[in-house]
């Protein structure tokens, strides 16, 4: 296969020239400035249009198994190529929660059933994400996990979460941490603050990630073991998080679409699909994440794609429950904030495929000869506005419908099979 | 009258003259209740259902009550507990009574939220009777009419409201109302009960009660919950009374013709004493006979009614 005539562009290489790519057995063949195709090989006309590397995204919630009238692997799947994804990363939240080898072995095999793009699980970090006792994280990772974490059950014993990072790290896993302390988050809904009071919504205060971030890193200074704060949203852990890369701790984190581009303010009219964990928080956190994603403390973008069906979302805001969906939306929310925060492309496209590639010690995220053949193609003129029917997940809980979009996926290429096409 | 409210969310959604007009149809109201024959054909043929989803008593009699005294017809359906926990529930049953015809929906909801949501999407008048911990507008308008009644203006009141405001619809409803109306508004309590961005709601804030006493010209008492104590915002009722507690020597140390004030029911020894709540200077008994006229002016109001005599 060809895909002639594009502009590549790949953070890890550095590359960002029109060039043709031949594509054979999954892998990048060949890259060459206008070659001529073979005859009889099928040829895409790339001509003004993009070629990145297939995304990675690093945190999704496929809801296989236990919760498949949310989202199956299948339908994630699909809606990630839908997005330009060809890897993503799902969370060990299932039913059973992933939390042993079968699991794992069990979603592998959907995995390798759908057989559409690469899916990598998380195995959960304790036994049924309890923080009680550590999980078989040894046998989860031959089975095929790439990272642990209890993503949504915060470790609640400092303890335990030293533990768990120091066992981890025996074997070449790493631990995914969701900040939240959940004695300071209590019964909130959303974010703490005037607008929470006016609402009369319970409030979720800054403190809750803050204090967590900060003992994870404290853990990860003094065992020098690398720790992944997941979903940062506050100026707070942020800053905290950049404070400790500078003094060399070995902590990286990732940001969410949604915190970066939306407020508090998107709670107003009480629209569920405005309920997430982290909540959206205020314009000063949002403003302190957008000055980190260009300092270069943020790592990674990972939507945190989390589906609920429609009848669970249209509870009252104190009900529902929290998480929004991300997939198709990573992409055209990086290019916004490219041209509205004037960020280099290089620089956020690196944060969805080299970098969280690095952090997971994952092969792909790049565009190089002999490597993994995912890629995706971007019409970058296109514009667009999100509606519901576009989305290919079960699930419609987008905070991003209505959206005016520029720049559109209009092929994905994972393992050199085309799965999806505009 | 041209009323441009087919609803009433929130206290925040009312101009001062809309207040104003409210109040001003009140005596009127209220003079009905004092007949010896306490009805009105005004909404003759109009229903009102009353949805409760949460305990009240006074609050659904008084609307009840109002209804009534204007020839409405009425419906109550009480529910607590899980049943309606379900917002897609809600929404539906709330289509399903309006299959039936109501010209009125007054609800009390557990949940802020809902209340805008119904509104829109409902034809009929929705009425909010106290929603989770955003607005209980009708409380506000007949305490903010309470007052009037005693003083004969609002503007340049000085109002203290003592408590958990934190939790409290009652106090936020006030607050934006008396603000629109030109009062001054001090809210007292432990840090714990206070919300957060206290400071932009342009009320004054205090922990101590007692400095603010001999200023006030209204002292509101809110009512303490005992799940406040469960979730450990206060120590428990002896050091809460002891600082925030109204008894005989605080009312002792207000201005002669200061009024007191609770939102009822009241918790007798806890955050009002006897002395307190009994004593001349009480105006609870008033402020829960305005409730009704209140109730009624604003019925007439967003029901289109007609025929006050």
């Amino acid at each position: 296969m060809w895909i002639k005539g594009g502009r590549v562009i790949d953070p890890a290489t550095k590359k960002d020239a029109v060039a043709d790519i031949e594509i054979e057995g999954g892998i990048i063949k060949d890259i060459r400035q206008s070659a001529k195709a073979a005859k009889k090989s099928e040829c895409i006309d790339a001509t003004g249009k993009w070629i990145i590397p297939g995304l990675i995204d690093m945190h999704v919630h496929f809801r296989e198994p236990g919760f498949e009238y949310k989202e199956d692997i299948l339908s994630g799947s699909m809606a990630a190529a839908a997005g330009g994804i060809t890897t993503a990363v799902c969370m060990a939240n299932t039913r059973p929660v992933n939390d042993n080898p079968s699991v794992t072995g069990h979603i592998m095999k959907k995995v390798s059933d759908a057989g559409i793009i690469r899916v990598l699980p998380v195995g959960a970090a304790t036994k049924n994400m309890e923080g009680r006792e550590l999980s078989e994280m040894g046998l989860m990772k031959k089975a095929g996990i790439v990272a642990v974490s209890d993503d949504g059950n915060p470790i609640e014993s400092a303890a335990m979460m030293r533990r768990a990072m120091q066992y981890a790290s025996t074997f070449g896993l790493i631990l995914m941490s969701h900040c939240q302390d959940r004695t300071l988050s209590g019964k909130g809904v959303m974010n703490e603050g005037r607008l929470s009071s006016r609402l009369g919504l319970p409030g979720i205060p800054n403190i809750a990630e803050d204090v967590m971030v900060a003992r994870d890193i404290m853990i990860s200074a003094e065992l020098g073991i690398p720790v992944h704060i997941t979903h940062v949203s506050t100026h707070g852990s942020i800053s905290a998080v950049r404070d400790a890369k500078k003094s060399g701790v070995p902590v990286t984190c990732d940001v969410t679409p949604h915190n970066l581009l939306l407020t508090e303010e998107r709670v107003r009219t009480y629209d569920t699909n405005a309920k997430m964990y982290p909540p959206l928080r205020s314009e000063a956190d949002r403003q302190a994440l957008i000055d980190c994603l260009k300092n270069g403390t943020v790592d990674c973008i990972a939507t945190d794609h989390a589906p609920h069906a429609k009848d669970e979302k249209d509870l009252d805001f104190d009900l529902a429950p929290f998480g929004v969906t991300g997939l198709q939306t990573l992409l055209p929310a990086i290019l916004k904030l490219h041209y509205d925060c004037r960020i280099p492309l290089m620089n956020i496209l690196a944060m969805v495929t080299i970098n969280p590639a690095r952090i997971l010690g994952i092969e792909g995220g790049r565009i190089d000869k002999g490597g993994r053949a995912d890629i995706a193609i971007v019409d970058p003129k296109a514009e667009w506005t999100l509606t519901e029917d576009m989305l290919v997940s079960k699930s419609k809980n987008s905070p991003f419908i209505g959206w005016k979009f520029k720049g559109r996926v209009t092929t994905t290429i994972a393992a050199g099979k085309v799965v999806y096409k505009a | 009258m041209n009323w441009p409210h087919k609803d009433l969310i929130g206290i925040a959604d009312l101009e001062a003259e809309e207040i104003t007009t409210i109040f001003d149809l009140a005596p009127n109201f209220k003079e009905i209740s004092r007949r010896d024959i306490k009805k009105v054909p005004t909404l003759r043929g109009k229903t009102v259902v009353l949805i409760f989803y949460e305990a009240s008593t006074r609050t659904r009699l008084s609307f009840e009550i109002a209804a009534k005294r204007l020839s409405a017809d009425t419906v109550a359906i009480s529910q607590t507990g899980s049943a309606f926990q379900k917002g897609e529930t809600m929404m539906d049953a709330a289509k399903n009574i309006m299959a039936m015809m109501p010209d009125c929906i007054v609800m009390r909801y557990p949940y802020a939220g809902m209340l805008p949501r119904l509104a829109k999407e409902l034809p009929c008048s929705v009425i909010n009777a106290g929603d989770g911990y955003h607005e209980h507008p009708t409380q506000a308008l007949l305490d903010m009419y309470s007052m009037r009644e005693h003083f004969g203006a609002l503007k340049g009141l000085n109002v203290v409201m003592v408590g958990d405001i934190m939790h409290s619809r009652v106090a936020r409803s006030n607050v934006y109302g008396l603000k629109k109306m030109g009062a001054r508004v001090t809210l007292v309590g432990p840090k714990t009960l206070m919300p957060p961005g206290i400071e932009s709601w342009g009320a004054a804030v205090s922990t101590e009660f007692d400095p603010v006493i001999p200023d006030a010209d209204v002292i509101m008492m809110l009512r303490i919950q005992k799940e406040r104590i469960a979730e450990h915002l206060f120590p428990g009722d002896r050091e809460y009374s002891s600082f925030y507690g109204l008894g005989k020597a605080r009312v002792a140390m207000m201005k002669k013709d200061a009024v007191i004030m609770h939102p009822g029911p009241m918790n007798r020894g806890v955050e009002i004493n006897s002395d307190a709540a009994d004593s001349k200077r009480a105006i609870i008994l008033d402020q829960v006979e305005n409730g009704v006229a209140i109730r009624m002016a604003l019925m007439y109001l967003c029901l289109g009614g007609s025929n006050v005599d």
